[in-house]
């Protein structure tokens, strides 16, 4: 009787529990649930009160129309190309830069990389007035360089790097260097491929920091053409103020690719805030 | 072929072989850190000792003059108090609901892989995207946030167009999106308790509560440190999701550092002034830094780290 009783309350708090932990899920994605259904609504579904979850006809006209609004296709690849690129130079000169730091013994090697762990102390706002004056007396104002070419190289990634090959055992490396590999040979073959999870945690970490970054686009971009995913829905919010449909057309569009990469390299990414507990 | 050669000039060819391929290595790194970090650092600092309007060739230096204007602006005071306000209003509430997540999530829990992520999620969309999500959800006549207060009989608040009621609009939405990040720290920060604690205080006959206060959140010490500067820090830096969420409307009421500052560099172009307010900016950061690193300095000297 006792024992039942036991297992009675345990039970009853075990389904408590859950009950609280899953509301309080839902509310969190509540609001992506509720962009989606918006997104595909007809406007006599959208403004009304009580509100309707479920639209009564789905709408998958709102894409088309959204796309015709603004050129969305343009400022995805635009966004695209701008993620990858510095998302590849990153991977390049942070690589190279640790390996430098890990590695390599000579003079003021720890003086430059002290000074270099300083600097992921500077928060961007204080960088970002000359930067802008840089890029314009460059003449690169308004141009895809002014949005790749600050982002090719970072402190926090060259960091990260270093903390991981400094765990690669060194025996691996004098083997080849017996051999008569060039540093550069043995970077390439032998501690690249053994640092693949750090890497890629690198990979995300500035693929969706550069995917979704929002301020220096604004700052350095003007036209059109250039504009990325998120500039340009900022600017389409300005127009289309209330036009709930199309700005959750706009909206998915804009979370969708970096969900997509979320949902496949969670992993990474959760070790990558559990190790530098920056970045979001 | 090194074998010829003594020990010594070895060693001294490989430095040398080591220094010309490590600043090799090193170079592109270089090249854009001089160019927008350390360039930049020195030279904001030279700028806020100017006046200098990035368009006009009016360029002199006027001293202290940028940080006169700046202390004796009253806009300058009042973003500083609303971006105190967001800071107490965000930090303080997040980290609440975000240890009782990880608390929840270390136990036995159904689905932890899906509930992390639903948590996680907001952490990962673009700001902009998730500022027109908010928008939409406070919309005083057909927002889903009144529409759901209403249930409990709450009258209808009109979100972003009440001056009081927008910053706790934008304090509602910026602990929804840095929530997950601060669960997956506490959780990280839990699984480094041992069980063996909570197991001979349960010998000892330690309730739920007293198990919480006297092991869990002295342990945790550490990491519910971290977490609070880093977010007083992220707090402070608050930009996009203002810029989208209320423009820092209604009639400035949340207009925040960031936000004063682009308008100073960016709308008018006083690129002098508006560095001044980034130093300003920067030194009330650095002190948060440095309480930090000398937290965990003392830290690490009695765990030998």
């Amino acid at each position: 009787m006792a024992n039942n009783n036991v297992k009675l309350q345990k039970l009853t708090k075990s389904i408590l529990m859950h009950g609280v932990i899953y509301l309080l899920a839902f509310i969190t994605i509540a609001p992506f649930i509720w962009m989606i259904l918006t997104s595909l609504k007809d406007i006599s579904d959208i403004f009304v009160y009580p509100p309707k979850w479920f639209p009564d006809k789905i709408q998958w006209n709102n894409y088309a129309r959204a796309f015709q609004a603004a050129p969305f296709g343009r400022y995805y690849l635009n966004s695209i190309f701008v993620a990858v690129t510095v998302t590849l130079g990153q991977l390049i000169t942070c690589s190279m830069a640790a390996y430098a730091f890990a590695r390599l013994k000579f003079w003021g090697r720890d003086v430059l990389f002290y000074i270099f762990l300083g600097t992921m102390m500077i928060p961007y706002q204080v960088t970002m007035i000359p930067s802008f004056m840089v890029l314009h007396w460059l003449g690169w104002i308004d141009s895809y360089q002014a949005m790749i070419v600050p982002g090719l190289a970072s402190a926090f990634g060259t960091f990260l790097l270093r903390q991981f090959f400094l765990t690669i055992p060194k025996e691996l490396e004098e083997a080849a260097y017996i051999d008569g590999c060039s540093k550069f040979r043995v970077l390439w073959q032998i501690i690249l491929p053994l640092s693949k999870p750090a890497l890629a945690t690198l990979a995300i970490f500035t693929f969706m920091g550069t995917f979704n970054d929002f301020i220096w686009a604004l700052i350095v971009v003007n036209s059109e053409h250039l504009r990325t995913v998120q500039l340009g829905l900022a600017v389409f919010r300005d127009r289309y103020i209330t036009d709930w449909d199309l700005l959750m057309a706009g909206s998915v569009m804009a979370t969708l690719p970096i969900l997509i990469v979320f949902f496949f390299a969670q992993k990474y990414f959760i070790k990558g805030i559990t190790l530098s507990g920056i970045k979001g | 072929m090194y074998i010829f050669m003594n020990q010594k000039d070895y060693l001294k060819q490989q430095h040398r072989k080591n220094f010309i391929t490590g600043i090799l290595f090193l170079t592109p790194t270089l090249v854009i850190f001089s160019m927008f970090i350390l360039f930049p650092v020195l030279f904001s600092f030279f700028l806020s000792f100017h006046k200098w309007n990035m368009f006009s060739s009016s360029q002199s230096f006027i001293g202290f003059a940028n940080y006169q204007r700046l202390l004796t602006d009253p806009e300058f005071w009042q973003v500083l108090k609303q971006t105190i306000m967001y800071t107490l209003g965000t930090v303080p509430l997040n980290m609440v609901i975000a240890l009782f997540l990880a608390m929840m999530l270390n136990k036995k829990i159904k689905g932890k892989s899906f509930l992390r992520t639903a948590f996680f999620t907001p952490v990962i969309i673009s700001p902009v995207a998730a500022a027109l999500i908010w928008r939409w959800i406070y919309d005083p006549n057909f927002g889903l946030l009144n529409y759901a207060t209403g249930l409990f009989g709450i009258p209808p608040v009109n979100w972003l167009n009440d001056s009081r009621a927008a910053m706790a609009a934008l304090i509602i939405m910026g602990v929804w999106k840095t929530l997950g990040i601060n669960m997956v720290l506490f959780s990280a920060g839990l699984q480094g308790i041992p069980d063996t604690y909570y197991e001979a205080a349960e010998m000892d006959g330690a309730g739920r509560w007293s198990k919480f206060w006297n092991i869990t959140l002295p342990m945790l010490t550490p990491t519910t440190f971290f977490i609070m500067i880093m977010s007083m820090i992220s707090s402070f830096q608050v930009f996009d999701i203002v810029y989208v969420l209320t423009s820092g409307g209604p009639m400035g009421s949340t207009k925040v550092m960031v936000f004063y500052m682009y308008e100073y560099a960016f709308k008018f172009f006083e690129m002098g002034y508006a560095s001044a307010v980034a130093y300003i900016f920067f030194a009330m950061l650095a002190i948060l830094t440095l309480l930090q690193v000398k937290y965990m300095r003392t830290r690490s000297g009695y765990e030998g780290i």
